[in-house]
């Protein structure tokens, strides 16, 4: 596992990534934990996985196959419904093309 | 029990048969709740919404049916429940505990809670949990804190109801429902009733459709019950599960009749018992409770079987790598655009980074950023594909074991509730730590249940948990029950939260009690 001390710089850029704004305090608490919690999930290194595969699915189960077919929609009033801001069954955001 | 008993704190199947004999009413018995969450909810803090009107017009409809022909009652008909604020509720109010679904109205119902209805069930109300499901005491939530109705013996400090499912133990066990729905991605479910002296069963990855739930990390999420019985799981899991295909991961398999497995044979019945949950500075207490639970299965005629569960020390790390990385990917849909909070920016990224920086609470934000982290080019390889390799041999263990064993037996947590508060100043690591025992039934996708045990020296409720074979609840509630049996079930504590609403005969007892230093008699009745 990568030994890594993540430095202020990287959480402001991981931040942006997720979009979420950190104001400057916010940044070097959030370095010190993730600091914190990163060492500590360092344990694993010591555990040998050399040919172990990656458990994605601890059901096992086949994913089921349907008709590939519409079997909902055509509610425009319930999908806005909660939309911070519509118009003409749309939902509207800050200009995005100049 | 208290003599002057009232109609909210009878177990759910109690309740289902005094309905069935015409002995109560479902009115009767959601006004009762109805009238205790009033009593109490200034004080615990359980319910973030309360559905008075919905409940009685279900319950009326519940009486109908009854009055009709009490054969054709469903299985929960007439049984007033608290909702997790996690479960989509069709035109009511659901935040997760997040202030960023703000005033979110659901336009549909989730599978969960919609088979509740179906069977016949009455909504009470949403209750608190921690933001996104994400911690171990419901302090995360962003609207307020919920307490435990449980305190130390002669003390007065207001204690966690465990997390993330707290609003759910606390209102089941002071009484506030007979039964809520929870969620579990680590611990969730296990750990509040372990706190509360409730009961709380996890089933198995894809038992319960997970579709309307709001996701925290879906290879973990499982949705179950806490209620005051074993009997009374059984009987809520029975109607929560379902083969759903709005769910991809819900799992076509029958699930057997709960209720009548309680009742068959233990005896030959094989329990392990894992030497790595012998963890460092394990309390005396919690070995205690352990070994307590050993004796109890040894004395009902099951053989108890010493086990290995090699990577159980792996499975907290690896959780964490896994959870907050899902959690990332899943809680990308908040970006002020289709519903819930939006914050003004000056342009769209403004806007979504304004937003979702309003709009989230600290621990969150720490686990969106830990998960863009660990699954940021570069550093995929290290952190997630090998928390995925990890799960692997973490799921191998439990795979030998039930090779001899029919379940597994340990602690459900490494100490009682805590104070309110106390750790606040904590390293999120420490908080982490609750869901030591917890966290690898989740990794490897298997059904653990919580049961009380009995007391700490403070006088506060223990769990033992049990864990069972894939599809096996039928198995690990049979064994629930034995522990019940002997342990017997927790009463509801002394109501030092009834305030001016309860009711006078109530009142005028707890006024005397308060001038008799109520902790001795607390004690007793505990007892």
């Amino acid at each position: 596992m990568a030994k890594s001390e993540i430095d202020e710089a990287t959480v402001r850029r991981i931040a942006h990534l997720a979009r979420v704004k950190v104001t400057a305090e916010e940044a070097k608490s959030l370095q010190r934990e993730l600091n914190g919690i990163l060492s500590w999930v360092e344990e694993l290194n010591a555990i040998p996985t050399d040919g172990v595969e990656p458990l994605t699915s601890v059901g096992g189960a086949k994913l089921h196959m349907r008709e590939d077919v519409v079997t909902d929609g055509n509610k425009p009033a319930a999908v806005l419904k909660n939309a911070p801001k519509s118009e003409d069954g749309f939902f509207l955001v800050p200009k995005v093309i100049e | 029990m208290s003599k002057t008993m009232s109609l909210n704190e009878l177990t759910l199947s109690d309740a289902r048969d005094k309905l069935r004999a015409k002995e109560i009413t479902a009115i009767e018995l959601t006004e009762a709740c109805l009238s205790a969450i009033e009593a109490a909810n200034d004080a615990l803090k359980a319910y973030l919404v309360v559905t008075g009107d919905k409940a009685l017009e279900q319950a009326k409809k519940s009486d109908e049916r009854l009055a009709a022909n009490a054969k054709d009652a469903r299985a929960l008909e007439g049984i007033p429940l608290g909702i997790k604020d996690l479960f989509c509720t069709d035109g009511v109010r659901t935040t997760a505990g997040s202030h960023i679904l703000g005033n979110f109205e659901p336009p549909y119902e989730s599978t969960v809670t919609q088979n509740l209805w179906d069977a016949g069930a009455v909504m009470l109300g949403k209750l608190n949990m921690d933001e996104f499901a994400m911690g171990s005491s419901t302090e995360t939530s962003y609207y307020g804190q919920t307490v435990n109705p449980w305190r130390a013996k002669g003390s007065d400090e207001n204690l966690v109801p465990g997390g993330s499912s707290g609003g759910s133990s606390s209102a089941v066990a002071a009484g506030l429902c007979l039964g809520a729905t929870a969620s579990d991605t680590g611990g969730s479910i296990r750990q509040p009733a372990a706190f509360t002296g409730t009961v709380g069963i996890k089933p198995t990855y894809g038992r319960c459709s997970r579709y309307g739930m709001v996701a925290f990390a879906s290879s973990l999420d499982q949705a179950g019950p806490i209620t005051r019985s074993i009997k009374d799981a059984a009987l809520m899991l029975q109607a929560m599960a379902s083969y759903d295909l709005k769910d991809s991961t819900s799992v076509d398999r029958p699930l057997p009749d709960l209720e009548k497995a309680l009742t068959q044979k233990f005896k030959g019945l094989k329990i392990g018992v894992p030497k790595e949950y012998r963890v460092d500075g394990m309390s005396k207490e919690i070995e205690a409770l352990w070994e307590k639970g050993i004796d109890i299965y040894r004395q009902a005629g099951a053989e108890i079987v010493d086990i290995s569960l090699p990577h159980t020390k792996a499975a907290l790390p690896a959780y964490y790598i896994v959870a907050p990385a899902e959690a990332s990917s899943n809680l990308a849909r908040y970006d002020g655009v289709r519903y819930g909070l939006r914050a003004n920016g000056r342009d769209i990224v403004d806007m979504y980074e304004e937003t979702r920086s309003h709009g989230f609470g600290a621990e969150v934000k720490r686990r969106i950023l830990i998960g863009t982290y660990v699954l940021s080019a570069g550093y995929y390889d290290a952190y997630y594909l090998k928390a995925q390799k990890v799960r692997s041999l973490i799921k191998r263990d439990f795979d030998d074991a039930f090779e001899t064993v029919d379940v597994v037996l340990t602690p459900t947590t490494p100490t009682p509730a805590f104070g309110l508060g106390s750790k606040k100043d904590a390293d999120p690591v420490e908080m982490y730590l609750n869901d030591i025992f917890t966290v690898t039934v989740n990794m490897a996708g298997l059904p653990g249940l919580s049961v009380p045990g009995g007391l700490s020296a403070e006088g506060l409720p223990l769990g033992l948990q049990i864990i069972g074979k894939p599809f096996d609840e039928a198995t690990v509630l049979r064994a629930g029950q034995v522990i019940e049996d002997a342990v017997g079930r927790m009463p509801i504590p002394e109501p030092w939260w009834a305030g001016d609403a309860a009711k006078p005969a109530d009142n005028a007892k707890k006024k005397a009690e308060a001038a008799d230093n109520a902790p001795e008699k607390k004690a007793k009745k505990k007892k």
